[in-house]
């Protein structure tokens, strides 16, 4: 009985050593932009959440924050969650992460200025924490990024194997005159991203390819 | 280059250069060419003969070990018809004394009764020795012997009708003791025909019996017919066995499907074994792993299958006790199932109203409760039966493990033969393109060769001339 019982156990340590130690969760923060006009396109940033919201597993992290004035604040963070590893628990946390982004979808009101960069140093902080294998920004702007002059953003920043989608990235008034301005943006976060280490730079306008971008 | 701009020119001058040297190389050469065909060739041969032996050996193994197995099968189809005899024995003859006794009792009242049938009622003897005396007496014409004789007829008239009566009242009685006789010659014919039965049935399994020891005799002979035939039935097996193994697989798939969501809510769909492995998969596949097993035991205990001889070998109350625990832990799995189909149904419903609530933006009506009902009471009545199901694996699986040394030696033959005739081939080719390359060698300096075949011609024409005039001079 003895020798079966060690044999068991040694095989359970087997089992153990030989588990998979590294993370396979996807974690995902998404920074809305509510500056300006932009923030009238907040319903779409809804869809998309709510796709995220059917799509992500148990184990992984959700954190929806907003863009404004200055967003390098966990005050910013309009709801977070990492879903608990029992799909039951997970669902009722979805239902419960919905219902914060219906209600901040009803009462949100648009910023002077957008602080892009504060929002991604903060997503990065966050995503780090959260120790999952796969990181994602998600970024809801028209990438237009506006500071008031005390505001300090003009630094290299760390996204270091984080993945940075712009979603949603519409084209301005001034775009449309010489459309060059919106190449030289995209062109410029592009750099900008890939300087600060991030894996990829993807450019989504239409929101049918993000389930293609998000399961791979 | 030795004429610029002409590398043609350049090559051939090289070549005519070269060409003496070729010449003085070409035994050299030639032995070179032949030890490099002897050298890879030599092997090669060796390999392939090695690998026909080594084939030859399997297959002489794989022989024994068929037959080997074909002796076991047969004898224990034996052994069960000999326990299938001695079964039908014991019970007809348990049953036979009383048969005998009921047939001797049928046939002793039979004959009572044809006794009784055989008496017929005696004539009175007074009435033969009255009628005779009377027939001598002489009439002569008179009229007073003529009404004796006449009363006397009137008489024997009225008796004879009266004996007559009597007499068919006899065989009346008769011809229903007759009568009486068909339910007991009914009743004989009946026991007969089950004794018939009895022993046409024991007649066909000596038959059998007789049929599996000529099989058994010619295996032990090791005739080529028994091994032919034990090899074309272990094919059969195999892939008869494969394919019901196939479906047991999907059954398997099945059974994973209704399990593993609800197996992610007690064991967590967060831990990974390997890339793409969840923990909760594998409890799930261990759990349906000891339903096959539990039914393994079941199967063997059953003696049903012979995949352990040690289950075989234990005490009949000790394999008993573990028929018992596997079947309880069998119910039990089979609970268990039925309880996560139960989850996995209302864990799938939750997901699709948390999905259609995010689609759509508001919370979704909620199905019909008969509409869930039914594929909830298929799912749950699927997880229980499924283990069962799976329980009986074990037949297919212990034929494809025996057909499976037998298909899998036969393989190797053939692909160890294969290989000897692949490597004898290449031999064959090493040397026959080594003696290629000496005459290609000897094509490249037939210009030489030429000049040495003519001057040893006209060596040989002058010392013939030479032997010719110092014959005609002697």
């Amino acid at each position: 009985m003895v020798k079966r019982l060690l044999l068991a156990s040694l095989l359970g340590l087997s089992v153990s050593t030989c588990a998979d130690q590294r993370s396979h969760t996807h974690a995902v923060y998404m920074l809305i932009d509510t500056s300006g006009t932009y923030a009238q396109e907040v319903g779409k940033a809804q869809r998309i959440i709510n796709y995220l919201l059917g799509t992500l597993q148990s184990g992984d992290s959700l954190a929806v924050a907003r863009v404004k004035t200055r967003s390098f604040s966990e005050k910013d963070i309009i709801a977070k969650v990492t879903f608990d590893s029992r799909p039951s628990q997970a669902n009722a946390q979805k239902r419960a992460f919905r219902d914060k982004i219906d209600a901040f979808v009803k009462s949100v009101g648009g910023s002077a200025y957008t602080d892009i960069t504060g929002g991604l140093i903060q997503g990065g902080m966050f995503l780090n924490e959260t120790g999952a294998g796969r990181k994602t920004i998600l970024i809801f702007s028209d990438m237009q990024e506006e500071l008031d002059k005390v505001t300090i953003r003009d630094f290299p920043i760390n996204l270091k194997d984080i993945r940075v989608v712009a979603l949603n990235v519409v084209k301005l008034k001034a775009d449309n005159i010489d459309p060059r301005r919106y190449m030289g943006r995209l062109e410029a976060w592009q750099k900008r991203i890939e300087k600060a280490g991030a894996s990829e730079w993807i450019l989504i306008n239409d929101i049918e390819h993000l389930d293609r971008m998000l399961q791979s | 280059m030795i004429w610029p701009g002409n590398p043609m020119a350049s090559a051939l001058i090289l070549f005519a250069i070269a060409m003496p040297f070729l010449y003085a190389g070409r035994k050299v050469v030639h032995d070179l060419f032949r030890s490099i065909g002897h050298m890879i060739g030599g092997p090669l041969r060796l390999g392939a003969r090695w690998l026909f032996a080594t084939a030859r050996d399997m297959k002489e193994r794989n022989k024994a070990v068929l037959l080997a197995h074909g002796r076991e099968e047969v004898g224990q189809h034996i052994e069960r018809e000999f326990e299938r005899i001695g079964a039908l024995v014991t019970r007809d003859l348990e049953g036979y004394p009383a048969l005998q006794r009921k047939l001797l009792e049928e046939i002793t009242r039979v004959e009572e009764d044809y006794k009784k049938c055989g008496e017929v009622p005696p004539p009175p003897p007074e009435w033969v020795e009255a009628v005779t005396a009377i027939a001598k007496v002489k009439s002569d014409g008179n009229e007073m012997v003529q009404r004796i004789l006449e009363e006397i007829k009137r008489s024997v008239h009225v008796i004879h009708d009266k004996a007559l009566a009597e007499y068919r009242r006899a065989s009346e009685s008769r011809h229903k003791i007759l009568n009486g006789f068909m339910p007991f010659w009914r009743s004989l014919d009946k026991t007969f025909g089950q004794v018939d039965k009895k022993l046409t049935g024991l007649h066909d399994t000596s038959s059998k019996i007789d049929a599996q020891m000529e099989k058994y005799e010619q295996i032990n002979k090791k005739t080529e017919r028994a091994e032919h035939a034990l090899t074309v039935s272990a094919f059969t097996q195999f892939a008869i066995s494969s394919l019901v193994l196939l479906i047991a697989v999907g059954g398997a798939l099945v059974n994973f499907k209704l399990i593993a969501l609800p197996f992610s809510e007690m064991v967590g769909a967060g831990d990974y074994l390997t890339n793409t492995l969840r923990a909760s998969d594998v409890a799930a596949l261990v759990i349906i792993f000891l339903e096959t097993t539990m039914g393994l035991f079941v199967m063997e205990t059953l003696r049903i299958t012979h995949l352990f001889p040690i289950i075989a070998n234990t005490s009949e109350r000790m394999r008993r006790r573990v028929f018992w625990v596997a079947v309880v832990f069998l119910f039990i799995f089979a609970g268990i199932e039925a309880g996560l189909a139960l989850m996995r149904d209302m864990l799938s419903a939750d997901k699709q109203a948390l999905v259609q609530s995010l689609a759509s933006g508001r919370q979704a009506a909620p199905p019909d409760p008969l509409l869930r009902l039914i594929p909830t009471t298929a799912q749950m009545v699927l997880g229980f039966v499924l283990p069962f199901a799976l329980a009986f694996v074990a037949i297919p699986l212990e034929s494809f493990i025996y057909s499976l040394r037998t298909v899998g030696g036969a393989a190797l033959v053939m692909l160890v033969r294969v290989l000897g005739f692949v490597l004898r081939i290449l031999g064959n080719l090493v040397r026959q393109l080594c003696r290629v390359l000496v005459t290609l060698y000897d094509v490249t300096i037939v210009l030489p060769l030429l000049i040495e075949r003519v001057v040893k011609a006209a060596r040989s024409g002058g010392s013939e001339a030479e032997s010719r005039s110092v014959k005609r001079a002697a």
